[in-house]
């Protein structure tokens, strides 16, 4: 990165260490922060929709459309993470890539499995074996947010089911007496009251998944952790920059990220907190109401 | 989430109707110096020069990817990348799940590294790497096997006590105790494992396999693969 950096072995002391901190292996390092945030931003709107949208099917007058809802949450929140971590990609990608290989290579005759094998016609690769790497780590990515995705979104269906039904039933009822439909009483009044009863839950939900993160490198996307096992692991002089096992250093950085987060999202969370309970007919509510008075 | 996938999925269509054949190459990058990840981030080490070489003899483009090494061969077979280049032995197990080209690295010895030359082997606690030809080995040694992921935890396991011993590849071991300063030394004796390191290809990519193989064989025709084998491991490494 810096010209003075060009002879490693040349250099000692402060020199060294900067000139360590700033070699492209590092940076790929920063960046991999990047990808936790950018994971975590993509997964908990994604997560919380996958959520909603099974409490309301776990909700629904209409049979088939209630078991879908609870056998996802039951599923799902039944089977471990670390299975479902590993299925969810494997199982969607080569499900894609029979799609595909149906679609574009109908004249393809010999069997897709064979023995160990899977093996699809080269157009139907997912991503092409001739896309550029970053292509195929971005497939990499995707696959992950989503298996994220549906793993945390079965447990925020289970906290927003409760939630809603947590919304004291006298509040519908005065909506049915003003004459709203269900769906207008749902989306006006019972909508807007659950989240108070589903905050708790979510926020915990969302500490689980800030932690769960590392898994990512199950699913082959390089983050953090893997970043911090393979730059702190000793070096030897095939190196440019040998040292010895520093991987405790790396880990402290990374301890020091996780708290990190975790604070911010203490500080977050509880203003949202605040914000929710505002008028209503809860413990918190209430302690504003007499606070202001 | 879905556009995400589709729009990952459109470009991969769009970005890869015209060239060639391209062959995607897995690698571990974690084990100097057959592979490893330099400090630029890039593969590098014999096996990224090997590769490289080969590639250009056979015609073909290649495309360097890392993959942890506990799930290298299932990654393989579903087709991820399309050949293992992993410093990996030539074993009969390996071989019934998917196929290998010749070696481009003669049979070569696996070593104990210990903090003392007279530490227990056949008995007493000992570090390798899951699923290699060296921690089956232990399995059967007798000794107890403690398995790690990466190459390099086997040996700061020796190291912080965890472990009386490491077995490994010699080659991978030799630089660590010859820069260990006197810390680690040889233990045991040396056992030859395996029939030597070749690259790995799914069963059903044949045509791929007899390109590499010829590539290999022709490299050791001409003599430039034993330089590259000592210029990386050593004057004391093996040749053909």
């Amino acid at each position: 990165m810096f010209t003075s950096c060009a002879d490693p072995n040349s250099i000692e002391g402060l020199t060294w260490l900067l000139c360590y901190l700033t070699t492209g292996k590092h940076l790929l390092f920063y960046a991999s922060f990047g990808v936790v945030l950018l994971l975590l931003a993509i997964t908990a709107p994604a997560a919380l929709a996958f959520g909603f949208g099974g409490a309301m099917a776990a909700r629904s007058p209409f049979l088939p459309l209630r078991m879908i809802g609870k056998a996802y949450t039951a599923m799902v929140r039944g089977v471990p993470d670390i299975i479902f971590f590993l299925f969810v990609p494997i199982a969607l990608d080569q499900g894609f890539e029979w799609l595909r290989h149906k679609v574009k290579c109908p004249d393809w005759t010999e069997p897709i499995r064979r023995g160990s094998d899977f093996v699809v016609c080269p157009a139907a690769k997912l991503p092409l074996s001739t896309s550029p790497q970053w292509v195929h780590e971005s497939y990499g990515f995707a696959m992950a947010a989503l298996a994220f995705s549906v793993v945390f979104g079965a447990f925020a269906a289970n906290v927003i089911y409760g939630a809603m039904q947590a919304v004291p039933r006298a509040q519908i009822e005065t909506a049915e007496a003003y004459g709203m439909t269900p769906r207008q009483g749902f989306w006006r009044i019972l909508v807007p009251q659950m989240w108070t009863f589903a905050l708790p839950g979510l926020s915990n939900l969302w500490m689980i998944l800030i932690k769960a993160t590392p898994l990512l490198f199950l699913l082959g996307v390089e983050d953090i952790v893997y970043w911090a096992r393979e730059l702190g692991g000793s070096k030897t002089s095939q190196y440019a920059y040998p040292h010895p096992d520093w991987r405790v250093w790396y880990f402290l950085a990374l301890l020091a990220f996780y708290l990190g987060m975790t604070r911010l999202s203490e500080m977050v969370l509880g203003r949202l907190t605040g914000r929710l309970s505002r008028g209503q007919a809860t413990l918190g509510g209430e302690m504003q109401r007499k606070a202001a008075r | 989430m879905k556009n995400l996938i589709l729009s990952a999925a459109i470009l991969a269509m769009s970005a890869g109707l015209a060239a060639a054949q391209t062959v995607r190459l897995g690698t571990e990058g974690a084990y100097p110096p057959y592979n490893f990840i330099n400090d630029a981030g890039e593969v590098d080490g014999f096996e990224r020069e090997l590769g490289d070489e080969l590639c250009k003899r056979a015609g073909l483009t290649c495309e360097w990817v890392t993959n942890d090494w506990d799930s290298i061969i299932p990654n393989l077979v579903s087709g991820n990348y399309d050949v293992i280049i992993a410093g990996m032995s030539i074993t009969d197990e390996r071989d019934k799940v998917i196929d290998f080209s010749q070696n481009y690295i003669p049979p070569a010895a696996s070593a104990y590294a210990a903090l003392k030359p007279d530490a227990d082997v056949t008995s007493g606690v000992v570090a390798a790497q899951t699923a290699t030809i060296q921690a089956g080995h232990v399995a059967e040694s007798g000794a107890t096997l403690l398995e790690y992921p990466t190459p390099d935890e086997t040996v700061a396991a020796v190291r912080n006590g965890e472990a009386d011993a490491v077995f490994a590849d010699k080659d991978y071991l030799a630089p660590i105790v010859a820069e260990s300063g006197g810390e680690l030394v040889w233990a045991g004796e040396e056992v030859q494992l395996g029939g030597g390191v070749g690259l790995g290809l799914r069963e059903s990519d044949t045509e791929l396999r007899d390109k590499l193989d010829a590539a290999i064989q022709s490299m050791k025709d001409d003599g430039t693969l034993n330089p590259m084998i000592t210029r990386w491991f050593g004057e004391a490494a093996l040749v053909f």
